[in-house]
């Protein structure tokens, strides 16, 4: 497709969007959305223009982020590599694989009132659960892509002389990749929404306490403010992923065309 | 097939000079199978088998579904270990490194370009510039010159199967064991093949087994056919016709029959 016809198709996805926003503000204005139930958008581009000259609104996003990030990095890491030990090796997966089954069948929210018995509400107990929420998908992904890769290659790449390092760098990790992507993109949605959660329920800055302080003065504006930086910073993350996806699967099909 | 017919096969092929050399004084062997048998659990696939090859000799290898034929291949190969007998390989075969496989499927990454897919062909035998240059050679012969660059999953069945011969031949096998690697291919292009195929192989001269359910393509393009049957070697006939062979000549027509009478006799 050329770059003026994808413009093209990824406009459409934006008419919508603007044309709810668009008879929101009518709504307000004419008064039947009462500004107590559901601020115009003009107010809340008040609302966000005013958090950003106080600087309040950037440095709450940036702690947000980083605490994604970061719970991301540890939970991501351990998952993926997790999931490459026990799809590579019986061993480890005999070991290990019947345990993280049983873990994963339990909603790490649910863990919330340990964790913060645990940690108080510090940084530790957002870091745990994002880290727990994110480990999962990953780590599932991960061994599944392994698991589902073309034994027939393998083979292959064994007859024509592979040594273990050739054949994991070239044949068997670009057969997971893109599994583990799929896994990417899962656990980045579960990174915000555990972060919202635990901000919501624990926390001294972020966005979260940002919503929940405006709920206690009523400033119904910035709660919905802060409802759609999620919403944003949630599909920038799964842009991100999609172009690292794009790029590096190339060969597919799936992206042959795209 | 009448036993006339068949006896004419027979005067036929015992009389011209042998063109199986007596493996000794010039003739180098490529390989030798002595009595190798072979079993899975409790189900005897090969057994006494005797085969002794000659370098540079193109062998057909043909038998029912199931007999073993793979099996044959596999050995051969190093994929497998014999339960019994042994397998040597010639002198200048070190080792299984020389021995190339192609397979029924193309096997391609599909996540590496035409030209990476033909380099895995030399891997621990060259790399780098060195490496894409040899492959891009071996592309050129087999008539794939400018698709070095596209992704695998762009080509028909029948390019990807060119793909997968120039991986194998790109590291000047000693021998090259091919198991069926025409089989999914529509009539045409199998013949197409079959003659690129012979071409290398004149040119570059390894030993060549070719395991197939293809009589005409067995006579058309060996030195010698071997038919297997119940584990066992049931015919190792000779194909004593010149080069270039025209398909469908009476004197390939005759050995067909001999070895479809062999088959279902
Ligand atoms: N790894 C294995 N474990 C158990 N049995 C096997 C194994 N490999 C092959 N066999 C058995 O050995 C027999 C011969 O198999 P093989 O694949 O060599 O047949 P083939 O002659 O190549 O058949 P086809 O023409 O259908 O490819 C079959 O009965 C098969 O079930
Ligand atoms: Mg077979």
């Amino acid at each position: 497709m050329s770059f003026l016809s994808r413009l093209q198709a990824n406009a459409i996805g934006w008419v919508l969007p603007i044309l709810v926003i668009a008879g929101w503000e009518a709504a307000s204005r004419a008064g039947v959305m009462p500004a107590n139930v559901l601020p115009a958008p003009s107010a809340v581009a008040e609302a966000f223009w005013r958090l950003t000259l106080s600087g309040e609104l950037i440095r709450n996003i940036g702690v947000s982020t980083a605490r994604a990030l970061a719970g991301f990095a540890v939970g991501g890491s351990i998952g993926f590599a997790l999931g490459l030990a026990n799809g590579l090796s019986r061993l480890s997966r005999g070991l290990t694989d019947t345990t993280l089954q049983m873990i994963r069948n339990i909603p790490h929210l649910a863990l919330i009132p340990l964790v913060i018995l645990w940690f108080g509400i510090d940084e530790e107990a957002k870091l745990f659960l994002v880290a727990l929420g994110v480990f999962f998908p990953i780590y599932v992904n991960t061994l599944l892509g392994i698991q589902s890769v073309d034994p027939q290659l393998v083979e292959m790449g064994r007859v024509y002389g592979m040594d273990r390092r050739a054949l994991f760098f070239r044949v068997i990790l670009p057969g997971a990749l893109p599994a583990i992507f799929v896994g990417l993109r899962y656990s980045l949605g579960i990174m915000w929404l555990t972060l919202i959660v635990a901000e919501t329920i624990s926390a001294s800055s972020g966005l979260g306490y940002m919503a929940m302080q405006a709920r206690e003065f009523l400033l119904i504006d910035v709660v919905v403010l802060s409802i759609l930086i999620y919403a944003l910073l949630g599909k920038l993350a799964d842009s991100l992923a999609r172009l690292l996806e794009r790029l590096s699967l190339g060969w597919h099909p799936a992206f042959q065309n795209g | 097939m009448p036993a006339a017919s068949l006896t004419a096969v027979r005067s036929f092929v015992e009389a011209p000079a042998p063109v199986r050399p007596a493996i000794s004084a010039e003739g180098r062997r490529a390989f030798a199978f002595k009595g190798v048998g072979k079993r899975f659990g409790d189900e005897t696939v090969l057994d006494g088998i005797d085969l002794d090859v000659p370098a540079g000799q193109f062998v057909a290898v043909i038998g029912k579904s199931g007999c073993g034929k793979s099996t044959l291949l596999r050995l051969l190969a190093g994929l497998d270990r014999p339960t019994s007998g042994s397998l040597t390989l010639g002198a200048e075969e070190q080792g299984h490194s020389r021995t190339r496989f192609m397979f029924q499927e193309p096997r391609l990454l599909p996540w590496a370009s035409v030209v990476k897919n033909v380099e895995v062909g030399l891997t621990g035998i060259a790399s780098g510039t060195d490496a894409r240059r040899r492959a891009l050679d071996i592309l050129g012969e087999v008539g794939l010159p400018d698709r070095a660059d596209e992704w695998p999953s762009v080509l028909s069945g029948g390019q990807k199967q060119r793909v997968a011969l120039a991986r194998a031949l790109v590291g000047h096998p000693q021998i090259l064991a091919l198991d069926e690697p025409l089989g999914a291919l529509d009539a045409l292009t199998r013949i197409e093949m079959q003659q690129l195929l012979e071409r290398i192989w004149l040119a570059q001269k390894f030993t060549a087994v070719l395991v197939t359910h293809d009589v005409a393509e067995a006579v058309a393009l060996a030195d010698r056919v071997v038919v297997i049957s119940e584990g066992k070697i049931a015919l190792d006939l000779d194909v004593p016709v010149a080069r270039p062979r025209r398909r469908g000549s009476a004197e390939l027509a005759r050995l067909e029959g001999t070895i479809l009478d062999r088959l279902f006799g």
